[in-house]
């Protein structure tokens, strides 16, 4: 193993294999393939958030100049499937349809029209006559859940393709849980100190950005190819076939560079209809969303309301924790399983508790849809749970950093809460391999200078400072669920192409994928060509989700690469003369001995034309038997003007143990961008809505992404580890870092006036309020 | 609709002619022709995906009716640079790993190129003053910083214009 450790490829900043044409605005992008003479579409979103359509009239919207198609309920198959892009059978119900006679929320599909410029299409949606039956809108957790509250979900065809119960007559998709490991309500009496208290995240969106985007065009042989900004190309491809009866062999999937999606592209919201407006027009066919209806009509984070119940001994032993999540996943319930689950999942675990419990709801609402985002419920559990550690420790008179060094789980041990939370179903038992929890907390904390740290009670005057931690893990795919497949084949001058399915939205899994190939042929990363997510070229991949690409993929990268070396090395072996086992293969070339050697190239020229001729390609696929969590320690400082209530950070310290970090510089990439999200998410992000439903700050200006000038000094800190499991020891990095922020700018902001909020995000009204009505102590 | 109007814009440091409706933005013109290197990030003037150099100054094409660039040089990301001679910034995003989507940076590349032909040796004040009007949401923007400061602290980059 101490030899694997010794890389040449992996573990070093190679530049991403596709920095150049980006940087030099090379046309990369989905609409920037667009053929020319596409069709343009637009959509009549709902303007209400609960109606029936009546009756819904296009006659004079198809004599429009330019119409070519407008489609609505009356004229498209009805078959229900969800657009959440997860392995099959989805742990999501299929509550939606192409169009449906009812529409849910403020943004929904009414009817929709391809033409010949974008104008002559919006100018016809004015000409297509709706007469809606505006219904009682459910707008928040406790309307939905109120007896007798008007039902979101009346349709009689939708239902959840898992055995789980699936319930929208009480406006929820499902209730999930776990049976309580020990005697909860024990492990809360034997406690010194216990904490029952709940926290709520806000409605946010993803805002990559590329909005969402797709074009679709009929071959010669009539087949679909879908050209789209997807996190999910295999997934897309069958949920488009589902939702229009079609099979999938019609279609073609591809996805070329992506401008961002963080779970947002995980969903398939234009394919289904620029693949039917194609089959109908047989003319290419492009729907770009413009910003407000991405806004509007794209995805969303859950909001999740969390009751967090936690006791303590007075020796700082963990005697229980419990979660009770209730998730608002608006209008359509795709991921809202799993999002959940995961609240558990990636969170309970953390800690060694001797009891614990989980249970969570996912309920409808008439308000945006929400679905994946980067940190997938865990984001919005730790939002909760590292507020109530902070507040143990401090009841049982440890500090912060203290009560998580004693209590965070370690190398070797396990969490009942692996076997039985997984993603729609029970989990998988795990036992955690490597964790560097411990050398993260103290980088973080030496790096930050935690021993700064002073309670609030000996601050004064307007400005305070306050230092703030979160203690965070992950997971890495989703175990006995995701597969990933890669082939790798050599070429006349030994260099290779490696084809995946695995789908790089920018964060450079191509470049990642391609150093393991290249560690494991001994050759340089630039003989590595790297074609990615092509439905019709390129093997099975689940896509970009779960933290899975490079423990997933990554793995069937180098089973693949495996393959083809031993193809390699047999060659080499004939041609030398010399056996298998005394070769070495190492920067192209392959040896005997020290005079007796020939190139990739040699061994690729006579495999290919010389003597028993044969293609040398490796083929693998990998499914994981683990999720092994990176881990992560967060902390920040921050200043909080205590005549406004602005909270400004002033410095942010993310340690994290990725395992192997195959690029550390994308590493860090990943890590600094999920901490600036982070931030943003707790201090400034929401979706605002009228008291009917409508959202007010539906631009980038009103909802306010973060600017260069906006942020504060972010230092990343890769701290090592090695998972066996792993492609060269490595784990995820891609969504952890997105849930420190919240909790730790919450206990910074305890550690500097002495208020703790329960509500995001902690905007100056918010914070400034609960400073007023703060006794002073 | 409108006649077309007949347009002179120096692009890239070509004199080019082109028909534009009245309407036509000068982010769709430069599309309609080809330059795909300018995003719409938002169409609202705010994300900066689609900046531009309309006579050496940072502007939003999304939001400029073409008809003004009229008369005009305008430089886009095809003119500033190639992977053989690349403008500086861009060679140090690609080696401080600062590219990840790749959505933000051309506009990022034209508004720190206005910002380091007018000053080579801006303060880092006025960095995050010319540098607001470009949004990303990949990065935290760490590794772009590093990447222009790098540029800056090697001379500031100016006078390399491919066009």
């Amino acid at each position: 193993m101490k030899a694997e450790r010794d890389f040449q490829v992996v573990n070093h900043s190679v530049r991403k294999v596709d920095a150049w044409q980006l940087a030099t605005g090379y046309p990369s992008y989905t609409a920037d393939l667009a053929p020319a003479g596409c069709l343009h579409v637009k959509m009549l979103w709902s303007p209400h958030a609960h109606a029936r359509l009546r009756s819904v009239d296009i006659a004079a919207a198809e004599r429009m100049p330019g119409v070519r198609c407008v489609l609505y309920h009356g004229n498209v198959p009805r078959h229900p499937y969800t657009t959440a892009g997860e392995g099959f059978p989805e742990p999501s119900p299929y509550d939606q349809f192409v169009f449906d006679r009812k529409v849910r929320f403020v943004g929904d599909r009414v009817a929709a029209v391809a033409a010949e410029t974008p104008a002559q299409a919006e100018a016809a949606l004015a000409a297509i006559r709706v007469d809606y039956e505006v219904l009682e809108p459910v707008l928040s957790l406790e309307a939905a859940l109120a007896p007798g509250a008007p039902v979101i979900h009346d349709e009689p065809d939708a239902y959840l393709p898992i055995p789980m119960p699936y319930c929208p007559q009480e406006n929820i998709v499902a209730r999930v849980g776990m049976e309580d490991v020990g005697d909860f309500a024990d492990g809360l009496a034997r406690a010194d100190v216990r904490l029952d208290q709940t926290f709520e995240t806000q409605y946010v969106q993803h805002a990559p950005m590329e909005t969402y985007v797709a074009w679709a065009a009929l071959d010669g042989r009539n087949r679909i190819q879908i050209t789209t900004s997807t996190q999910v190309p295999f997934h897309c491809r069958r949920l488009v076939a589902q939702a229009l009866g079609l099979s999938v062999g019609q279609i073609r999937v591809i996805k070329p560079r992506i401008g961002g999606g963080f779970g947002s592209k995980q969903e398939v919201l234009l394919e289904d209809l620029v693949a039917l407006f194609a089959l109908r027009t047989r003319r290419p066919v492009l729907w770009e969303l413009s910003r407000a209806e991405t806004f509007t009509s794209g995805r969303t984070r859950h909001p999740i309301r969390v009751r967090v119940r936690a006791g303590v001994t007075r020796a700082g032993a963990l005697t229980a924790l419990g979660l009770d999540c209730t998730a608002n996943t608006g209008a359509y319930g795709g991921h809202g399983i799993p999002v959940v689950m995961c609240c558990g999942s990636k969170v309970l675990p953390l800690y060694r508790a001797e009891t614990v419990h989980f249970a969570g709801q996912i309920v409808y609402t008439n308000l945006p849809v929400a679905g994946a985002y980067r940190g997938f419920g865990a984001t919005q559990a730790y939002f909760g749970t590292e507020q109530v550690m902070d507040q143990l420790a401090e009841g049982v008179g440890l500090d912060p950093l203290e009560f998580r060094l004693r209590n965070h789980i370690r190398s070797g041990e396990t969490s009942p809460v692996f076997a039985a939370l997984g993603e729609g179903k029970e989990g998988v038992p795990m036992t955690i391999g490597s964790c560097a929890l411990e050398a993260c907390l103290r980088q973080g904390a030496a790096a930050i200078g935690w021993d700064r740290r002073r309670p609030h009670t000996e601050k004064t005057g307007r400005l305070r400072r306050g230092l703030g931690m979160a203690a965070l893990m992950q997971g890495s795919s989703i175990p006995r669920i995701d597969m990933g497949a890669a082939s790798i084949k050599i070429n006349d001058d030994g260099s290779f192409n490696l084809l995946v399915g695995a789908t790089d939205l920018g964060t450079g899994s191509d470049t990642v994928l391609a150093q393991i190939a290249a560690e494991t042929l001994g050759v340089a990363v630039d003989k590595i060509l790297v074609y990615s997510s092509d439905t019709d070229l390129t093997p099975f991949d689940v896509g970009a989700y779960a933290s899975s690409t490079t423990y997933l993929s990554g793995m069937a990268v180098k089973k693949a690469a495996a393959d083809a070396r031993g193809q390699v090395l047999r060659v080499a072996a004939a041609m030398l003369a010399a056996p298998v086992e005394g070769l070495l293969l190492e920067g192209g070339v392959i040896r005997a001995a020290p005079d007796r050697s020939v190139t990739l190239a040699q061994v690729a020229h006579y495999a290919l034309y010389e003597r028993d001729q044969f293609q040398i390609i490796g083929t693998a696929s990998h499914v994981t038997e683990k999720s092994p969590p990176p881990f992560a320690a967060h902390f920040v400082e921050i200043e909080v003007d205590t005549w406004t209530g602005a909270i400004r950070p002033l410095r942010y310290v993310a340690a994290v143990d990725c395992g192997t970090p195959i690029n550390p510089k994308l590493a860090e990439g990943q890590t600094e961008g999920a901490v600036l999200n982070g931030i943003s998410f707790a201090l400034t992000e929401q979706y605002l809505f009228t008291p009917k439903g409508r959202l007010k700050n539906a631009s980038l200006e009103d909802y306010h992404l973060w600017s260069l000038r906006d942020k504060p000094p972010i230092q990343a800190i890769l701290v090592s580890s090695f998972e066996e499991t792993g492609p060269y020891g490595a784990k995820s990095v891609s969504e952890i870092s997105i849930n420190g922020a919240a909790p730790a700018i919450g206990n910074a902001l305890y550690n500097a006036v002495g208020v703790r909020l329960h509500q995001l995000p902690f905007t100056r009204e918010r914070v400034w309020r609960a400073l007023q009505s703060h006794a002073p102590e | 609709m409108n006649d077309p109007l007949t347009l002179h814009i120096r692009l890239n440091g070509e004199p080019r002619v082109f028909a534009a409706d009245p309407d036509e933005k000068l982010l769709e013109l430069l599309r309609r022709h080809g330059l795909k290197g300018a995003k719409f990030g938002c169409r609202e003037g705010v994300c900066g995906a689609c900046t531009v150099l309309l006579d050496g100054r940072a502007v939003y094409a999304c939001l400029l009716p073409a008809c003004l660039a009229d008369g005009h040089e305008v430089v886009t990301i095809e003119g500033v640079g190639d992977q053989e001679h690349p403008h500086p910034f861009q060679q140090a995003l690609v080696e401080a790993g600062a590219v990840q989507c790749g959505f933000c940076i051309p506009g990022m590349v034209l508004s720190a190129k206005a910002l380091l032909d007018e000053n080579p040796q801006p303060e880092d004040e006025e960095i995050r003053e010319k540098m607001d009007g470009n949004l990303c949401r990949c990065t935290g923007y760490e590794k772009i910083w590093t990447a222009l400061k790098a540029v800056i602290a090697a001379g500031g980059g100016g006078g390399e214009d491919a066009s």
